[in-house]
Order: C-alpha cells, then sequence, then structure tokens
C-alpha cells in the first residue's frame, strides 16, 4: 500500500481529540468544531538498498560534475565535510546516513590511493559534537580510524590560522570558510536534508564560515525577506549563501556535494502513536499513550528529558543525490517536497502548534525559552511555501512549558543574552546594532565555543533574528503551558489553558476565528494558496 | 526669681553627656541666662573632652530650640558661658588637671549627674562609678575648697553639692517611702559600703583568674570554634579572647544582681546609687549636700520640646519589643503604680534646689517621682499601649501590620518560665540547624531561628531586669519637693515647672512619648516593608559593582561551582577506565567521604596535601588534555551562572579579578580567561608525570587575606577597595579583610555571622537546565586507553586518617 498523502481535517463533532505536543510530553486537546488539523504525508517507503544507492549516487552524479571515483587521486588533499548534531532531529538510529555515505566515500577513496584524508563537522557557530555524539554519527570504524589521529576535525568558525578569506561577494559580502576545506583538491560535503532550509550552497557557505562571513545572511533584514526561509527560491537567506557558494566555486574550491532525504518514519514503534492519525490509533496506540503519558506525568523533569533524548528515530533513507551543487540541491527539493508538502487552501486566523522536546539547538540539552520562540516562530511558522499559514496580524499559540532553563555549557550566552539584553529591549534592529558585536567577540564566549561545548555568543541573537519574519507579520503570540514569567520576556502572552489562548487570540482577531493546527512532528511543509 | 538667684554663679555638672545632663545644661543656658556653666567630661578615646562637649552635647536635638532662639549668637553664647573640664568620676581626685582644679574649685554650685544607668551593668563597674562618684566628687570639692582657704580665699565658700540619686534606692517595700536621708530609713539595710567597694574589685580579680583557667580557655576555644569553624588560628584566637572578657562581664553582671536581690534592692543600679549616697553622707564632713531623687525619667513633657529623648531608655526597648509582638507578656499588677517623671520636670527640679541653695540643717533629700502625687497606674499603661500600637501598627518585614499580644498580668515568675522554655526550645532547635549540612536561603532560615532566639532571650532579659520595676509597691513621697514648687513665684512655676501633677498622662503618652520612642527605634511604620529591603540589597551590590576601580576575589567551591576537589579527582581518574574498575573508585570515594569531609573540616592545608597525593604518577599531558572536558562535563553543568556574570560584570567594569582555591591548576585552567590572576594549588612533576606533592603550601585561611592584600596593592589599591566572595566559615579571614565582603549560599554558621555583621548575602544556584547526576564519573572516552592507569588503581599512601 502506498503512503497516503498528507491531509487537512476538518475538526466535526465526531472528531477524536488531537495529540498535542508540549515539550517533554503532550496531551490530547479537542479543537473547536471547524477547526483544521494539517497532517504531513505517511512515511514514504525506504529505499531497498541504501548503500547500493549512494554508491550508484557517486558514480552517476548530477550535474556537470565527473563520478566521484574520477575525481579522486593518490597524494590528494581531500576533505570530508559532514552536517553536525543539528541534523536530523530526533538523532536517527545508527547506522547515520553520515556513516553509510562517508563510508561509501572513503572505500572509494581508499580504491584510488587517497591517504591525504581529512574529516570536518560542518559547525558553522554551533557547539562542538562531543565524541559520543560523533562516534554515533560516522560509526565506530570511521571514528576509530579517524579521531585518534586528529583526522576528524570540527570546525572552528574562530580559529584564525585555520581560516582562509577568499574575497568579497558582488553585493559586498565577506566570504572567509574553513582553510582545509578550501585548500584541499576536493572537498566533499555529506547533507542530510531534514527540511527545505538545509543544503544547497548553504552547506559549505554557512557550515564551514566564520561570524565575518555569515553574519551577512544571519542577520534581521536578511530574514525579514526570507518568506519563507524554507522555500529557496523566495528566501533571502539563500539568495546570499548561494551568491556565497557561486563565488566559493569561483575562487577554486572544487566542491562535490551529496544530500540525502529521509523520510518522515520519526519515532520507534513504541511510540509510534506520536505520528498516526488519532482515529486511527489502534487499542495498542491507545495503550501506549495512556502508559507513556502517565509515566512521563510521574517522572522528574531531568528523567523525561533523558528518556525523550535516547530516543532514535528509524528515517529511512528516500533518496541520494550527488555531483554538482545545483542541480543536486533542485532534486533534493523534489524528493523532500514528496515527502513533506500537503496542500493548504487559504490562510487562518489562528494557527496553533505543540512544540515538542527537540529543535535543532538542544539535542542532548535543555529547549530554552530562546529556542522555543526560535523552533515556534522560526522553524515551525515557516513550514510553507507560498503564503503564511496564519493570516496577516493574526495569532500564534504555542502549546510548551517554556521553563526557565538554560544548559550552562551549552548555552551560556543565550543565559545573559535572556536575562540582561531581552530584560532591556525586545527590538531586533536594536539588538542587532547595541549587542550583537559584544556577544559575538566575547573573548570568555569565544574560549567556551573553542574549548568547551558552547553554541557561538552571537548564537542566541541569531535564534531570535529567526523569529523576525513571524513577528512583524503576527498580531499576537500566545504559550499555552508557559512560565509565566518566561514567557513574558519573550513578549508573548502566557495562557493557562488552550481556551484562554483562544479567548485572548479572539481580543486579537475577532469573534469565531479560523483556527488551523499544525501537527508537526512527523515533519511537513504547507503549501498555501 | 530663679534666674536672678543664680546669676553670675559657676555651675558645675558631671554626666552632661547622659540623657538628663544634656537637658540639665540645655536648660541652663537657656532659662538661666547669667549663669556660667562648666562640664566635666571625661575624655574618650578618640576625642579630647571639649570634642565631646560639641559632638555629644550641643549637637543632640536637645539644642536645637536655644540654637533657633540665639540664632547667629549661638556660638558666641556657649563659648562665654560653658567650659569643658576633663574629670572621670571614676577615678579618685576625678582625674582632673591643674586648669581643671582651678575651674571646678571656682564653682558656688556642682551637679553631680554622672551615673552608670544601665541595670545589668557589671558589679565592678557600677561600684565604681555610682557607688564612689558622689564621695569622689565631694571629696574633691572639700580638697580643692581647703585649698582655697589656705591660699586665704575665706571660710564660707564651699560650694553646694547636688547629688543625683534615684527613688529606688529606697523602694523595697511596700507604702510609702519618705523624702528621707537613707541613714535614716528603717527599710534600708546598713551596709558597710567600703566592704562593698572592696568585694566587688576583688572578685573581678577572682572572675578573671577563673576564665584564664585552661578548663575554661578550651571551652571558650571550643565554643569559638563552634561559631566560627575552620577560620584560621588568628580569628579563632581573637573570638575566643572575646568569649572569655564577655563571661567575666556576664559572671560580673550576675554577682551585681544576685548581691543587689540579697539585700533588697531591684538591681544593681538601685543597690550601688544607695550605697553612693551612704559613702557621700560618710565623707561630705562640713560640705553642703542635697540629693535628688528621681524616679524612672522619661521624654521631655515640654522642654526643649515634647518628646524630647535621649538614648534609649528603660521603658522603650521594652515598648518597642512588645509592639513587635515578641513580648506576649510582662509581669506587673494593674492596679501598681509605674512611676514615670519627665526628664524637664526633673531638670526644673535640680534647678530650683539649686537655686533655693543647701538647707542650713544639713543635707536634705528631694524625691522627684508621680506616684504619690498623680499617678500613672500600671493597667491604665498598658491600656493606652495597647490602643496606641493597634491604631499604629508596626509592620513586619513582609509588610503587614504586626498585632500587639494582649497583656494579662501574670506573675513574673510564669513570664521568666514561658520565656525560658521559648530560649531553650529556640537555642535546641539552632543547636540542631548548625549541625545540618544547609546551605543557601534554608540556612538563612537558620541563622532567623538565632535572631529569634536572641529576642526570646531579650525578653527574658527585660522581665528579670525591669520586672521588679512594674512590681514596686513602694510609694514615693515628694513633700519637700511640692512644698518648694509651692514656694515658687508664679513666673518660676510656669518655667520651672516640676510638679507633676500638671501630667495630663493619656496624652503624654499618646501624643508626646509614644511618638517619641517610635521615631527613636526606627522601626517599620509604613506598610511598604519590601521597598526598604530591596532598596538595602540594591544599595550593597551597587557598592560593590561601583565604577570605582576595585579588585574583586572569589573562592571556587561552592562559591563559583558546586562541586569540589574529591569530585574532580573522581571524574579524571574515571575517565580511562573500564566499568568495573570505575565502579569499584567511585565506591570507594564514597566509602572514604565521611572520614574525607572531617579532614577536611580540620584543616583544609592538610586535607589537600594528603588528598592530592592519589596524583601521584598521573601523566601530566592527559590531566592537562582532560581537564577541559572535566570542565564541560562536570564543573561548566555545576557553575553558577550568576557568579560567572558576576565575575565578567566586574571585567566589564574594569575591575581586576582574582581566583583563589585549593583546587589544581590545571582543573581551573579552563576558568582563566575569566580572571586577570589565578592562585591555586600546583603540584611537582617528574619525567612527564606528577609527583604528588604540592610546589607550595595551599592557599587557605589567612593566606588568602595576605594573598587579597597583595593582589589589591599591586594593583595600586588598597583593601578598602576590595569585594571577597566566600562561602564558608574557613574564608572568614578574607571576608574580614575585604572592603565589601559577599556571602554566597552560606551555611547556617556563616549566615548568622554575615546577618550579624550586616555582610550582603547572596543566593546563586545552578543553572536549572543543566543535566543533574549524583556521581562524578566521566563520561569514557572510548577506544583511545581502557586500561587502568597504575596512578588510579594504587591506594593513596600516607593519608592521615
Amino acid at each position: 500500500m502506498s503512503p497516503r498523502p498528507g491531509f487537512v481535517l476538518e475538526v466535526d463533532r465526531s472528531t477524536p481529540a488531537t495529540l498535542i505536543w508540549h515539550g517533554e510530553g503532550f496531551r490530547l486537546e479537542r479543537l473547536p468544531v471547524g477547526s483544521r488539523i494539517i497532517y504531513g504525508p505517511e512515511p514514504l517507503p525506504p529505499l531497498a538498498d541504501p548503500d547500493q544507492a549512494i554508491r550508484d549516487a557517486l558514480d552517476n552524479p548530477l550535474g556537470d560534475s565527473q563520478p566521484l571515483r574520477t575525481l579522486l587521486f593518490p597524494g590528494m588533499r581531500l576533505t570530508i565535510a559532514f552536517d553536525d548534531i543539528s541534523l536530523p532531529l530526533p538523532p536517527m538510529r545508527a547506522p547515520d546516513v553520515r556513516q553509510r555515505v562517508i563510508e561509501a566515500v572513503l572505500d572509494l577513496a581508499a580504491d584510488a590511493g587517497v591517504d591525504d584524508v581529512v574529516l570536518i563537522a560542518a559547525l558553522a557557530l554551533h557547539r562542538r559534537m562531543t565524541d559520543p555524539e560523533l562516534r554515533h554519527a560516522l560509526g565506530d570504524r570511521v571514528f576509530e580510524a579517524f579521531a585518534p589521529h586528529g583526522l576528524l576535525m570540527q570546525h572552528d568558525a574562530e580559529d584564525p590560522s585555520n581560516l582562509v578569506d577568499l574575497g568579497v561577494t558582488d553585493h559586498g559580502e565577506d566570504v572567509e570558510i574553513n582553510r582545509r576545506a578550501a585548500e584541499s583538491d576536493l572537498l566533499i560535503y555529506v547533507n542530510i536534508n531534514l527540511s527545505a532550509m538545509d543544503g544547497g550552497h548553504k552547506s559549505v557557505a554557512t557550515g564551514l564560515a566564520s561570524y565575518k562571513s555569515i553574519k551577512h545572511h544571519h542577520n534581521v533584514r536578511t530574514m525579514l525577506n526570507s518568506r519563507s526561509f524554507m522555500d529557496r527560491h523566495h528566501s533571502e537567506l539563500h539568495s546570499s549563501n548561494w551568491r556565497m557558494g557561486r563565488f566559493i566555486a569561483e575562487s577554486g574550491v572544487k566542491l562535490f556535494q551529496i544530500e540525502t532525504t529521509l523520510n518522515t518514519d520519526t519515532f520507534p514503534k513504541e511510540l509510534a502513536f506520536l505520528q498516526k492519525r488519532e482515529w486511527e490509533w489502534s487499542l495498542k496506540d491507545r495503550a501506549s499513550f495512556l502508559a507513556t503519558s502517565t509515566v512521563l506525568g510521574r517522572t522528574p523533569g531531568g528523567l523525561s528529558r533523558k528518556i525523550f533524548h535516547s530516543v532514535y528515530a528509524p528515517h529511512d533513507l528516500t533518496s541520494v543525490q550527488a555531483g554538482a551543487v545545483e542541480p543536486v540541491h533542485e532534486a533534493t527539493l523534489v524528493n523532500l517536497y514528496r515527502q513533506q508538502l500537503v496542500e493548504v487552501s487559504g490562510q487562518t486566523d489562528v494557527l496553533t502548534m505543540g512544540l515538542p522536546y527537540i529543535g535543532p539547538y538542544n539535542v542532548n540539552s535543555t529547549m530554552n525559552p530562546i529556542l522555543v520562540a526560535c523552533l515556534g516562530l522560526g522553524y515551525f511558522f515557516n513550514l510553507y511555501k507560498g503564503k503564511p499559514l496564519v493570516r496577516e496580524g493574526g495569532v500564534v499559540i504555542i502549546s510548551h512549558p517554556t521553563p526557565w532553563e538554560f544548559n550552562p555549557v551549552h548555552h551560556p550566552s543565550y543565559i545573559d543574552f535572556f536575562e540582561q539584553v531581552l530584560a532591556e529591549t525586545r527590538d531586533m534592529f536594536e539588538i542587532e546594532a547595541k549587542f550583537e558585536e559584544s556577544f559575538a567577540t566575547d573573548p570568555w564566549y569565544v574560549h567556551l565555543y573553542r574549548t568547551s561545548y558552547a553554541y557561538h555568543g552571537v548564537h542566541p541573537m541569531y535564534m531570535w533574528y529567526w523569529c523576525s519574519h513571524a513577528l512583524a507579520h503576527l498580531g499576537r503570540v500566545i504559550i499555552v503551558g508557559g512560565d509565566r514569567a518566561a514567557v513574558r520576556r519573550l513578549g508573548f502572552s502566557p495562557a493557562s489553558t488552550f481556551e484562554d489562548a483562544l479567548e485572548l487570540a479572539e481580543d486579537v482577531v475577532g469573534r469565531d476565528p479560523t483556527i488551523t493546527h499544525l501537527r508537526v512532528p512527523p515533519l511537513l511543509m504547507a503549501e498555501v494558496t | 526669681m530663679i534666674p536672678d538667684e543664680l546669676a553670675g554663679r559657676h555651675i558645675a555638672v558631671t554626666g552632661a553627656t547622659g540623657f538628663l545632663g544634656t537637658a540639665l545644661i540645655e536648660r541652663l543656658l537657656r532659662s538661666v541666662p547669667e549663669c556660667e556653666v562648666v562640664v566635666v567630661v571625661r575624655p574618650g578615646q578618640n576625642q579630647g573632652p571639649a570634642e565631646r562637649t560639641r559632638r555629644e552635647i550641643l549637637r543632640n536635638d536637645c539644642f536645637d530650640r536655644l540654637r533657633r532662639e540665639l540664632g547667629d549668637r549661638f556660638d558666641d553664647v556657649i563659648a562665654r558661658r560653658l567650659t569643658t573640664i576633663a574629670g572621670d568620676v571614676g577615678k579618685d581626685g576625678l582625674a582632673l588637671d591643674e586648669a581643671g582644679r582651678a575651674l571646678l574649685g571656682a564653682c558656688d554650685i556642682v551637679i553631680h549627674a554622672a551615673a552608670s544607668v544601665t541595670f545589668d551593668a557589671p558589679l565592678d563597674g557600677a561600684v565604681e562609678v555610682n557607688l564612689l562618684g558622689p564621695s569622689r566628687v565631694a571629696e574633691i570639692l572639700i580638697e580643692l575648697s581647703e585649698e582655697r582657704t589656705s591660699n586665704g580665699g575665706g571660710a564660707s565658700t564651699r560650694p553646694h553639692l547636688i547629688s543625683v540619686s534615684t527613688a529606688y534606692v529606697n523602694s523595697g517595700h511596700k507604702g510609702d517611702a519618705a523624702e528621707e536621708l537613707i541613714t535614716a530609713s528603717k527599710f534600708v539595710s546598713k551596709i558597710d559600703w567600703r566592704a562593698e567597694v572592696r568585694a566587688a574589685r576583688r572578685a573581678r580579680a577572682d572572675e578573671d583568674a577563673t576564665s584564664r583557667s585552661s578548663e575554661r580557655l578550651a571551652g571558650f576555644h571550643r565554643a569559638a570554634r563552634a561559631e566560627l569553624g575552620a577560620a584560621g588560628t588568628a580569628l579563632l584566637a581573637h573570638k575566643t579572647e572575646q568569649l572569655r572578657i564577655d563571661w567575666v562581664r556576664d559572671r560580673m553582671v550576675a554577682l551585681g544582681r544576685g548581691r543587689s536581690r540579697a539585700l533588697g534592692w531591684p538591681d544593681a543600679y538601685a543597690f550601688t546609687k544607695s550605697l553612693g549616697e551612704n559613702a557621700l553622707l560618710d565623707i561630705r564632713g562640713d560640705l553642703p549636700v542635697t540629693i535628688v531623687r528621681p524616679s524612672i525619667v522619661e521624654s521631655a513633657l515640654s522642654q526643649p520640646r515634647p518628646g524630647w529623648i535621649r538614648g534609649f531608655r528603660m521603658a522603650e526597648p521594652v515598648i518597642i519589643s512588645y509592639a513587635k509582638g515578641l513580648l506576649k507578656q510582662f509581669p506587673g499588677v494593674p492596679e501598681g503604680i509605674v512611676d514615670v517623671i519627665p526628664v524637664d520636670l526633673v531638670v526644673a527640679a535640680i534647678i530650683a534646689v539649686a537655686a533655693k541653695g543647701p538647707d542650713p540643717s544639713g543635707p536634705t533629700v528631694y524625691q522627684v517621682a508621680s506616684g504619690a502625687r498623680n499617678p500613672l497606674h500600671y493597667g491604665q499603661l498598658v491600656d493606652l499601649v495597647e490602643s496606641w500600637f493597634t491604631q499604629r501598627p508596626l509592620y513586619d518585614h513582609r509588610g503587614q501590620p504586626i498585632v500587639v499580644p494582649k497583656w494579662s498580668f501574670p506573675g513574673r515568675g510564669r513570664v521568666q518560665g514561658q520565656l525560658r522554655r521559648a530560649t531553650q526550645v529556640l537555642g535546641a532547635a539552632e543547636h540542631l540547624v548548625n549541625s545540618l549540612p544547609l546551605r543557601g536561603e534554608r540556612a538563612e532560615g537558620a541563622a532567623r531561628i538565632e535572631e529569634r532566639r536572641a529576642e526570646a532571650e531579650r525578653a527574658l532579659g527585660y522581665v528579670e531586669l525591669y520586672g521588679a520595676y512594674s512590681e514596686t509597691e513602694a510609694r514615693f513621697r515628694m513633700d519637700r519637693t511640692v512644698q518648694l514648687f509651692e514656694s515658687l513665684e508664679p513666673a518660676d512655676q510656669a518655667e520651672f515647672c516640676f510638679d507633676p501633677a500638671v501630667i495630663d498622662w493619656p496624652r503624654y503618652i499618646e501624643d508626646v512619648h509614644l511618638p517619641s520612642v517610635v521615631e527613636h527605634a526606627r522601626v517599620r511604620t509604613t506598610p511598604a516593608g519590601k521597598r526598604v529591603m530591596a532598596s538595602l540589597e540594591e544599595r550593597s551590590l551597587k557598592a560593590v559593582l561601583s565604577d570605582q576601580p576595585r579588585c574583586a576575589a572569589f573562592d571556587l567551591e561552592n562559591t563559583l561551582i558546586a562541586s569540589n576537589v574529591v569530585e574532580s579527582y573522581a571524574w579524571l581518574a574515571t575517565r580511562h577506565l573500564e566499568r568495573v574498575e570505575r565502579a569499584r573508585l567511585v565506591a570507594g570515594l564514597l566509602a572514604e567521604g565521611p572520614r574525607l569531609l572531617r579532614l577536611d573540616r580540620r584543616d583544609r592545608s592538610d586535607f589537600l596535601r594528603a588528598f592530592y597525593r592519589r596524583y601521584e604518577d598521573a601523566p601530566v599531558d592527559q590531566l592537562r588534555t582532560d581537564s577541559y572536558e572535566l570542565f564541560s562535563d562536570l564543573l561548566g553543568q555545576r557553575a553558577f551562572p550568576d557568579a560567572i556574570a558576576r565575575v565578567r560584570r566586574h571585567r566589564a567594569l574594569g575591575h581586576r579579578t582574582l581566583l583563589i582555591t585549593g583546587a589544581l591548576d590545571f582543573v581551573v585552567e579552563p576558568l582563566r580567561p575569566l580572571f586577570d590572576e589565578i592562585v591555586c594549588a600546583t603540584m611537582g612533576e617528574r619525567d612527564g608525570k606528577f609527583t604528588g606533592e604540592l610546589t607550595q603550601a595551599p592557599p587557605t585561611g589567612e593566606a588568602r587575606a595576605m594573598l587579597l592584600d597583595e593582589f589589591a596593592r599591586a594593583q595600586g589599591l588598597s583593601l578598602a577597595d576590595t569585594v571577597a566572595y566566600a562561602d564558608s566559615t574557613s574564608d572568614l579571614p578574607m571576608l574580614e579583610a575585604a572592603g565589601f565582603p559577599v556571602v554566597i549560599n552560606p551555611e547556617a554558621k556563616l549566615a548568622a555571622i554575615a546577618r550579624r555583621r550586616g555582610w550582603f548575602i547572596e543566593h546563586w544556584a545552578r543553572a536549572a537546565g543543566g543535566p543533574r547526576r549524583t556521581l562524578a564519573i566521566a563520561t569514557r572516552r572510548p577506544g583511545l586507553q581502557t586500561r587502568p592507569a597504575s596512578w588510579v588503581t594504587n591506594s593513596p599512601a600516607g593519608e592521615p586518617r
């Protein structure tokens, strides 16, 4: 049976309660009759032989690229960059796609007699990966072959000796990237394209770049002009990355791009109900829902976090394409949309969403209030093509506990940003002008980014900028069940129940508003007509 | 007319810096314009007598009225009419110099108002001042006038000595207490005052000797240790000596109280005053002497202004404790008389006595009291106070009004019993809490128990001290005083009123006395309580984070990071171990925990020295690399974000920052960018391995205070410009030395000390979002080294048990 496409359900009297994510937990909620619920397409069937598919892709590249084996020669400098811990979500069960692809690439390199190979985690300004995380992404064999010899590196955007300034694009954008990557005979970038934002020229131009370069597109103006940043052809974020990517190629960096797409089989069997449509829940699904929510309700916060962060997604490979960046990425988008796109007709007054326990920047960590805002208003709000799901001046209702909690090792500058900067102003442009530079260059943050596992000092600002399109578009943001002080610090309205939140929303959008619930995860993308 | 009688007279006053003395000086200067005043003032520790006169007498708000009336002439008039001489009534001959002798010798009238008025003064102190004071004054006056006579000054120039005593010298019986000489009273035991003086002086020597016995000293040392913990030798020694001195004092107070009660006086004050009258009458020879005995002197009825009072006196602390709801009961009988007399009435009576001159028939007594003429009943007083505070309640620290308790006039024994039990229960609770390993806000709760215990003890003290006064059933006659008043001309009666019949008690209590008491007590009279607290913290924070140059010193364990050297070791040691070995090592450390803790509490340096032996043969390079992981995996997770933010704040303000810790250098290396200087422990190295021996003594105790001083001086600053952050009593020397001590998450002991000293206390918590774990075990670095290193598995040697 082929998987069913995405689906927009209109709630009527017989509709069962809908599962709404709420951080490290979830609950069932009855939405008002007439509300719409957007379900993504069911998981696509996996590729029958993923390893063979990968080998095929390497041998049959897209665009003007030669097959990978012909690009490899003895004595060459080969660098393999790969996506970091922020992808995929949740982390996938072993073997990770990166492991499969890199093993295939290394086999070819070995066949060709290449012995100068370096692996680089493309961190951009993200935190370094821990050894267990690297081992999980690359597999024991690769990890043990490279790590002990210092050949498994993590991109350090603050190591001047390991960066190279390639010049300036015709738009005046500085292009500064990892020196080893730039000076290799061949750079291979291994992507996991979980969402439409990932991959393309963004992989190298952002993943291996420095603050000096990244700040040209990670800023308020760019984000306001990316509608959405999930839609590469209407995204200033991507236009800027594309200019830089082409500039990098013109500078002589030879890149072989590998992109992969996964299906939306997000949760293991025991939690399968989380990705099923509620009216199709079997007795077993109901039982596991009850069991899971009862257990979660009785576990202390730290433990339920631990439980959730040890969930690995089945995530099967649905496509792999390799070769020249642009044709590869176009093919990727086709495959991605095949899995994620749902047609939705017409915008809504009120968009509701339940945020799960995980986002790109809190894998094995804490979802702090800034990350809540970013996941809801940055990522979920932007899961659209065409028009935003919610009309201009509409309301977004987010369900998440939004605790005033931070991981001190991963997010040190977030603490200061939230407690000092947001206490003073929430204005994007003011923050950018007044605070960005000092956070970006703070020696303590730089020290922690380089030697510990901290996101770069400037990162919380980026997360805040990520919300700028949504904040400019929306009339109000309401968080249900959140820590009131934290929600207010973000500038949002706290509500204790879903009903209260809808009442609050009516103050903005009027009586009897249209309501649409975004049932994510599993991930989907709405094509709004 | 009184001003005429006293015109041109030289009047000397002792005790001029006291409550009565100040009022007396002011009244003489204001209402008797033609007299000259000589004040006998004891030189202060840092100030000469003239300076004390200026600061402690003339600057008092008592003189506001005179200053207003004289305007620009005030300074001139004072300079012309007021002379200060150095003198001490506690010393024979008053320790006068030649100039002082000349000035005192030229006086016509000497008013002796100096007294030790604390009811719980040590016996010997009270004896020196209250018992011997009047006769010393008499002796010097006789000596001076004989000198003058022999110099040909004539025989009729003996000055008039007016000695201020207390009505309670003769209060140990029911019924009338007449204005008769103490020697004539049939209710007062006849005692050899000279023997009492000798006994008191001997008792002081005896108690002092007892306090120096080795058992006692060991006890004081134990108590000091219990209070301060491992605060270092110097501080403990200081505290021990303080406790010894306090003990001797307490013994002398108890002796005074016991001796007085045994002989029928309410306390040592009345007892020594009584003997003082005896001594004066014995010594006086032909010196004309008048004794004025006021009862309980309280705030002014009208002069210099209604409600004027100086210092916190007898009734005030009782009233305030009552208004704060602390004094649930106070002994007394409702129909008993509380003999209170406003200070201006006493002053007027003394001046009238001075103007009248000595009685030719010999020494006479004037009692200035209210009980016999216009009694204030105890029940009435309690009602007035209760209704006043019900209408104008004080507010507690949460800004809520305090409901005053209802007194039911129980007997003194019952009240004392209740309070004693409360004190004992709170004392036991305090002891219990102090022995618990509490920190932070809970520890501050413990400190509050200590405060409540102190309050209960104080309440008990009031009852024990003053209970006798509310139960006195003697009625102080004042026939002679009233007679004197009635003999005055109407104008004098108006200006120098001392007839207690004029007092309207409800008006005096409600409109004059209580407002004045509340104002002086600086208690919270508005509900805006929280604001006051916040601004206190804000002020401390502002002083700490000023834009002035500062040096900020931080302790590490539990000040910056909730971890310790044992955890660091456990983490580093387990990093390269297989599962079984890891479990064994951690189990071993856990089992050793109590012993290590004991060792640490006994002496930090010894503990560190012994514990660090475990690093013997550990590979230097590996540990230096691993320490960054240690920071990310353990120390960083357990760091207090507020602490890190504070260090960064200091740096942003241009302050210099210093980390002082007993942790090892490689452990704190990841923190280096936060500090201008790090003083920590360093270990010797041999062939790429650690020796397990420290290269120098770890910075602990007093060494930290000295390091702070050195660090400040290297920046061209002084200790006054330093801020010290610490969490434990072992850092007391550094906290004491710093200009701005800041106590972080203190244990109960330190919380109590900090609250007493008014130090800034902050509560810093670990980040709420970090992972929680109980054991400090490293995530093993897979695939690199799995065999246990010898430095980990070898059992430690040479650690004291």
